[in-house]
């Protein structure tokens, strides 16, 4: 058996990394016009920014946008996908449409919808939404219609109508696939918003990177950038966790 | 608990199958694979469709969905939930019909203790072994208390020691609750040692029904004798107890020592590829070792078909090719006949009662 690494041999690989940044950036041995800070002056920034609420603001305009776009896009994908995967014919007037529009990035529809909705805080969302609604939808149609039909033939002969056979097992037996779904989506939430705001929006931790760009602040790009990394990570965990939660106990 | 009758039943294998299942009676469907078995069970389960009647204790159940028919079915892969803990596995089909939580209880506990699988009942399905998975899917399958139970192949994912002691198991509890059963295989000797009465379905045909002594005895046709395995039926002159579970009997001038408990038998049996041949004389004592003329050879497909006589009596032995091959057999050559003494087995009385 190999011997387990303790938990805290994770964070050596970051904290040398950040050392050759730090001494990089002070010996300044990158040629060139502009300026490399230092990770020290990037922390310093991170505490400004903070203390001064430009980034909580910015951060909290884009936090807001992915959560209620992730979550409406997810709902709608979940049931969506459900009533997809259970009834045939759903699935089969509806497969064409969904097969059309999947495959468009979430920002094509950029240009679109700066048109049809304006330049407000529907925009983002709107965004949002359909980056998250197409995935999840196609994920939950294949969970749910992945279930082994023989589960359904015993439930069926168990005494359960069809309505129960799909809340006690077809669901619970797509749980999988729906989150493997959520998780992927919710790390794209958040490279999708920073590239809408980069484009269209004033406001979120995007349109500061464009702002900072045009300061040349590159200190405050970077902290964007970190920011951007321990958000798409924390989503992403979180589900992982949630799916852990539900799942290791039979899988 | 109620018969069962299959009228006129069509479907896309199934060609005019009528069939009637006592009460209480454990009815086996035997054939080969793809002669239409499970079809014929998921029709009763009401799970695919088709043409024709099924009915249970004469009322016709062709309008009811599967999960109004009350029938427990033990699926051939079990298909336990994998989500759901042994208990919650048993207690779907109660909850389904929204049975009170303490009874639903109650009746989870009684399932369990009568599988004696108490131990197992917050354990999920994969952590089970393939016995215990059959228990619970058998306690499953009971736990609604169904007017019929339709077991499919239920022992065939076990291994041969488990199957044999759940054969049993399954077979005492089957009397014990008094359920009307199908139990489908493919297998002759399970067939034979679970059923009270047998059908043989080929080609989605039913080709007989009745006791498996009848069916073993008296095949309808040649198809049913092929399947069953044609075997060597030998009347009996007389016969006297030896002890210890043998007994010798007499057959046409042939003494021959079979494996019985009891001191009568009327009749045995013995399988073509249960009789070895030897062209020397073979070393050990000479019980169940007879001299013998070859009378015929007949190669097939899978094996080569000999005929054989000894003493008063015709035999058919079948050997593998590669066996045949190596020796040198022709009609009218002189062998010795070998019958496998455990293979043997022995009727009371020629086939009209209980064996």
């Amino acid at each position: 058996m190999p011997k387990k690494l303790r938990p805290g041999w994770g964070l050596l690989p970051i904290a040398v990394f950040l050392a050759a940044w730090e001494l990089v950036a002070r010996f300044n041995l990158v040629p060139g016009e502009l300026s490399f800070p230092p990770f020290s002056a990037v922390v310093m920034e991170f505490y400004h920014l903070t203390a001064s609420g430009v980034l909580g603001d910015n951060f909290l305009a884009s936090l807001t946008r992915v959560l209620i776009g992730f979550t409406a896009g997810s709902i709608a994908g979940i049931a969506v996908g459900i009533v997809m995967g259970w009834r045939e014919h759903v699935n089969k007037a509806l497969h064409p449409i969904i097969s059309l529009f999947y495959p468009i990035p979430a920002l094509g529809w950029l240009p679109l919808l700066m048109l049809w909705i304006g330049i407000n805080e529907l925009l983002p969302i709107a965004i949002i939404f359909i980056c998250s609604f197409f995935p999840v939808l196609y994920n939950t149609v294949t969970g749910i219609r992945n279930v082994d039909k023989e589960y359904i033939r015993v439930a069926r002969t168990l005494g359960a109508s069809d309505f129960k056979i799909l809340t006690t097992v077809a669901i619970p037996l797509a749980l999988p696939n729906i989150f493997t779904g959520l998780r992927l989506e919710a790390g794209m939430a958040w490279r999708v918003i920073i590239a809408a705001e980069m484009v269209a929006i004033p406001t979120g931790i995007g349109a500061l990177m464009m702002r900072a760009e045009s300061l040349i602040r590159i200190d405050i790009i970077i902290v964007c950038l970190i920011v951007l990394a321990v958000m798409c990570l924390t989503f992403e965990r979180f589900f992982q966790y949630m799916e852990a939660r539900l799942t290791t106990k039979w899988r | 608990m109620p018969s069962i009758e299959l009228k006129n039943i069509c479907q896309y294998i199934c060609r005019d199958v009528n069939l009637k299942i006592r009460d209480k009676e454990l009815l086996v469907l035997l054939g080969p694979n793809g002669a239409g078995k499970t079809t014929l069970v998921n029709i009763i389960a009401g799970l695919t469709d088709y043409e024709g009647s099924v009915l249970f204790d004469g009322a016709p159940v062709d309008k009811l969905s599967a999960h109004k028919r009350e029938v427990g079915y033990l699926f051939q892969d079990l298909v336990l939930f994998p989500h759901l803990d042994v208990a919650a596995n048993i207690a779907y089909g109660l909850r389904a019909k929204k049975q009170p939580q303490d009874q639903t209880e109650a009746r989870v506990n009684k399932l369990l203790q009568m599988m004696k699988i108490e131990h197992l009942s917050s354990r999920y399905p994969r952590d089970l072994s393939g016995g215990e998975k059959q228990r619970v899917a058998l306690a499953r399958a009971l736990a609604p208390s169904p007017r019929v139970l339709l077991l499919d192949e239920p022992l065939s994912s076990l291994d041969v020691p488990t199957t044999k002691y759940l054969r049993t198991e399954l077979k005492q509890l089957q009397q014990r609750l008094g359920i009307t059963t199908v139990y489908v295989t493919h297998d002759l000797q399970e067939a034979e040692e679970m059923a009270d009465r047998i059908a043989v379905l080929q080609d989605g045909q039913l080709e007989q029904a009745g006791k498996p002594e009848e069916v073993f005895f008296y095949p309808q046709n040649e198809r049913v004798s092929d399947f069953i395995g044609a075997p060597n039926i030998l009347d009996c002159d007389h016969c006297r107890s030896l002890g210890r579970g043998v007994m010798e009997v007499g057959c046409g001038g042939l003494t021959i020592i079979v494996p019985h408990i009891g001191n009568l038998a009327k009749r045995i049996a013995i399988f073509p590829q249960d009789i070895h041949i030897s062209e020397t004389k073979p070393v050990g004592p000479a019980v169940n070792r007879f001299k013998g003329i070859v009378t015929s050879v007949n190669p097939t497909q899978e094996a080569v078909r000999i005929g054989l006589k000894a003493g008063a009596k015709e035999l058919t032995a079948r050997i593998p090719h590669h066996i045949f091959e190596d020796m040198n057999l022709a009609a009218g050559k002189e062998v010795f006949v070998i019958l496998k003494l455990r293979r043997i087995r022995v009727y009371e009385d020629k086939g009209l009662g209980k064996k």
